[in-house]
């Protein structure tokens, strides 16, 4: 690459984290450390029913007897697990009515995220659920949905007002013996959203919750749930924006989607937590474990994730196509950049006849980064006719970065047909000369790869998502370019 | 475990009986090394779908202090590939098997038992042998040096350019359960070049045979080397084998193996490029069926620049066989300019094989072009069609199907004679007429 590109590559990867802020808002905490009185306050505080303690307290025995996993190609430094705080909830005194009672500082950091939890927002026709630090603060176009019989809501008031339902399904996706931080989540989640659609209800808007870490060390357990009945469909959104921190601070989530006979769950993701600086050091550890269950017949499931940040990713959002028919489809774009490590795919399981999956992903590593795409495809012996196309490219922007790929395909059904391609490369010169010949700079013709690179991704994203995803991919490569 | 710890104590005499004194120094060393590591373990990232542990965990016999003079290879066994070669050796149960007259090679090249060697050569045998497997072997490679007896090397010093293939065929021959542990060092020295074909065959079917078999290779400045494999063996044996190559500046190694006939086998190759510009090809292929197992692992190191790697493996797999592909390309920070391209595909028979692949790129350099791909699947229905509607009968047109499909590995390899004679056990070997080991027509 030439000495222009090289030149322009370093002021787009050099660029600063610019969501940085610290929203200084009255906030609730518990002492430090995990034990089972922790987990017990954790419960009380919520006010939860004797079931729910029970699940935390089975969750965080099972915990006491495992070990972090240590398989991915990811460096990361011991997690002292008693030195987190698990609870934190932003002080309100009754909890908000309106608009009004909300705290002003609390919605100003809304307001530099995007995020106007008022009028703008109605005119824009989006709900959201807003996540500051474990509790839900103010709910929007509930009663909009309610009509429709949909229910949006935070995980503790589902708990509270739907535990038939929470009782169901939660645990019935990631069970809490599935991994090291999915037993972790299980004991002391904080909180989460909830959603549900009913048979053959179409829901009318996207469903959007952002998600923020905000107090000092203190780490973030949220756990969704959502359930398509029958003929429904959804599209879901979350996003992140984490404050600029020196302390690492571990994100441990758990997604759980149940999609039953031809319903269809979209879910879309931009993740960017702080990264940490220039030096890799801070920044958020996301280790998150996201499912979704295709228990239905021609139940379809697509995930599209943007990871832009945190100092490491270890998050494989994976498809369970248990029902015949059923389709799920993985669509990501993950960048690194400075000292960040990503280890992060999916998983497609095979269980039902005809079922299908695809795999799209996209992997940018900048700076001194690393970043690895781990995937699974399991076609099972009753999988008859199943079908799977996976590609996974990566593109390098210097030489002192590294990009992985670590397939995994265990196929035991002669019907089926599996496909996995990767390539890896780099930006060409031919790619710039072309480019330059025809009148693009070099800071254009690189952003227009790079977005071209990831266009196949960022297609799959829903409008009012893309405009924001593109946005972060310039933050955390692009700077001015593009 | 246990079993080889305590045999290595208590006859340590016998097992030192009839080696050199060279290849009896590395005994101890590996011992302790195996001692503290054991053999691979079980599920782990790089043994996930073969237990060593368990297919070793047989009460087997070792052939020490053998004196197989009174076998004659010949009598014993006729080739599936004759007239390849005017050099034709012999390792029955892992030691070398003496020829009277078999001096067809030029003067300076050695080519034969691995104690004469270490005898005739200590210098240079001090400087080859276990090195690569001491750097990367494991628990497995450490056992193979604590009990290895005999085995093979082909030292090529500079400038020499062998034109006819060597041929060498691993025999097991014998009435009760044995392991082998052989060893085969090849040395070819800068500008040389030499084909070598090295077969397996077992000539009874019922005792268990097991073999560990280490084979490092050092290929220096623009030296070439081509390595066959072929395995002809039975179902009831037992192949673990580690290949160790390391390639110097503008360095040309292609190996090939191919699987016709086996119980369980895992193939390992570590392949090592040292010196820019240095080319390899690492292509395998298998045909498995009933219970039978294949496991081929690989780890590719570009550690310099400029270098360029091709890997392709096929495997055609049946009724309720198992396969097994794990690839690694490792490319280090500096080796800029890399090419490696990495393939795997699989066809698949039967509702009861299982396929397991794991192609894996390790990429730290920009400047590179590296792919992989991977396919499993069954045959073509269109294809079939096509080929029925011609008047092609079904089962004839799968055979040709699955015939073309194996074709690639065979384009591959650089030797016109054994490439004619493959495609036709292969064909033979997809009719069912190759059973096992048999008399060339």
């Amino acid at each position: 690459m030439s000495e222009d590109s090289n030149d322009i590559l370093n002021e787009i990867t050099n660029k600063d984290y610019e969501y940085g802020f610290v929203t200084d808002i009255h906030t609730e905490f518990i002492p430090k450390g995990l034990n089972e009185d922790i987990v017990r306050l954790i419960s009380q505080k919520k006010n939860e029913p004797e079931w729910m303690l029970d699940f935390r307290l089975n969750a965080y025995r099972h915990w006491l007897t495992m070990q972090m996993p240590d398989w991915a190609y990811l460096d990361i430094p011991p997690i002292d697990y008693q030195d987190i705080i698990y609870y934190a909830a932003p002080k309100t005194k009754k909890g908000p009515k309106d608009i009004s009672e909300v705290d002003p500082e609390l919605l100003r950091t809304f307001d530099k995220l995007g995020i106007p939890l008022h009028e703008q927002k109605l005119l824009s026709g989006m709900a959201v659920d807003a996540v500051m630090d474990s509790v839900s603060v103010k709910t929007t176009f509930k009663e909009t949905l309610a009509e429709k019989g949909i229910v949006f809501c935070s995980f503790s008031e589902a708990v509270q007002d739907h535990p038939d339902l929470v009782k169901k399904y939660m645990g019935s996706v990631v069970d809490y013996k599935d991994n090291f931080f999915a037993a972790l989540n299980s004991a002391v989640f904080s909180d989460g959203s909830f959603v549900y659609i009913p048979k053959g209800v179409r829901c009318p808007m996207e469903l959007s919750t952002y998600f923020r870490i905000n107090a000092l060390n203190t780490g973030q357990f949220e756990r969704t749930l959502i359930i398509a009945e029958e003929d429904s469909y959804v599209s879901y959104l979350e996003g992140c924006t984490a404050p600029m921190r020196d302390e690492n601070q571990l994100h441990a989530a758990i997604v759980e989607i149940v999609v039953l006979d031809r319903a269809e769950v979209k879910y879309s993701t931009v993740q960017n937590w702080y990264p940490g600086d220039k030096e890799g050091k801070g920044g958020i550890y996301n280790f998150v474990t996201k499912r979704a269950l295709c228990k239905g017949e021609a139940s379809k499931v697509f995930w599209t994730q943007v990871e832009t940040g945190s100092a490491i990713t270890w998050k494989y959002p994976s498809c369970v196509l248990v029902g015949d028919n059923s389709i799920g489809e993985f669509y990501s774009v993950a960048v690194t950049n400075n000292f960040q490590q990503a280890d992060t795919g999916t998983k497609m399981i095979h269980i039902g006849k005809n079922t299908k999956s695809r795999i799209v992903s996209k992997g940018i590593s900048a700076g001194k980064s690393q970043n690895s795409y781990r995937g699974l495809v399991k076609i099972t012996s009753n999988a008859d006719n199943a079908r799977n196309h996976s590609q996974c490219d990566s593109l390098l922007l210097s030489d002192t970065c590294g990009a992985h790929t670590f397939p995994y395909m265990d196929i035991h059904n002669d019907t089926g047909i599996v496909e996995h391609e990767a390539t890896t490369s780099k930006i060409s010169e031919n790619q710039i000369f072309y480019c330059n010949q025809r009148g693009i700079p070099t800071e254009d013709a690189i952003g227009l790869i790079v977005n071209g690179y990831a266009k196949e991704v960022l297609n799959k994203l829903p409008m009012e998502f893309a405009v924001e995803a593109q946005k972060l991919l310039q933050i955390s490569l692009e700077g001015s370019v593009g | 475990m246990k079993q080889y710890i305590d045999f290595f104590k208590t006859q340590r005499k016998q097992i030192d009986a009839s080696c050199s004194s060279l290849v009896n120094s590395y005994r101890d060393e590996a011992f302790a090394s195996f001692e503290e590591t054991g053999f691979p373990i079980f599920k782990s990232e790089e043994y996930q779908h073969t237990n060593i542990a368990e297919l070793l965990d047989t009460d087997f016999g070792f052939y020490l202090n053998y004196k197989g003079e009174s076998i004659d290879p010949h009598k014993l066994f006729h080739c599936n590939i004759p007239n390849l070669s005017s050099s034709p050796h012999f390792i029955i149960n892992g030691h070398f098997y003496k020829e009277k007259n078999n001096r067809n090679l030029p003067d300076k090249v050695f080519s034969g038992s691995l104690n004469t060697f270490a005898e005739e050569y200590p210098d240079i045998f001090s400087k080859y042998y276990n090195k690569l497997a001491e750097e990367k072997g494991n628990g497995l490679t450490a056992l193979n040096t604590m009990f290895v007896q005999d085995g093979y090397v082909l030292y090529v010093p500079k400038n020499i350019i062998i034109d006819h293939p060597i041929q060498l065929t691993n025999i097991f021959n014998g009435k009760i359960d044995a392991l082998i542990n052989r060893r085969i060092l090849i040395i070819i020295e800068a500008g040389s070049q030499a084909k070598i074909l090295i077969c397996d065959h077992s000539t009874e079917k019922e005792p268990l045979y097991a073999a560990t078999q280490i084979t490092e290779i050092f290929v220096e400045e623009n030296a070439v080397l081509d390595f066959y494999e072929l395995e002809e063996s039975s179902k009831r044996t037992i192949r673990l084998a580690d290949n160790f190559v390391q390639q110097s500046t503008s360095s040309n190694v292609m190996i090939n193996n191919i699987t016709l006939n086996n119980g369980v086998t895992r193939n390992n190759y570590y392949i090592d490029l040292d010196g820019e510009f240095a080319e390899t090809y690492l292509y395998g292929m298998a045909i498995v069926d009933d219970t039978q197992k294949i496991d081929n692992h690989s780890v590719i190191f570009h550690n310099v620049p400029n270098c360029q790697s091709n890997e392709l493996f096929k495997y055609v797999l049946d009724e309720q066989s198992l396969g097994v592909f794990s690839g690694k390309i490792i490319v280090a920070e500096n080796a800029q300019k890399t090419q490696a391209y990495q393939n795997n595909k699989n066809l698949l028979g039967s509702k009861e094989c299982k396929m397991y692949s794991k192609p894996q790129l390790i990429i730290n350099a920009d400047d590179v072009k590296c792919s992989h791909g991977m396919t499993t699947g069954q045959l073509d229905e269109s294809a079939l069609f096509y080929m029925r509607s011609r008047g092609i009968p079904k089962e004839e047109a799968i055979l040709l199907l699955k015939y073309a499909f194996t074709d690639d590995v065979i384009q591959g390899i650089r030797l016109d004679t054994l490439k004619e004679r493959l495609k036709m056990l292969i064909e033979k070997r997809f009719r069912g007429e190759l059973i096992r080991c048999q008399e060339c027509i």
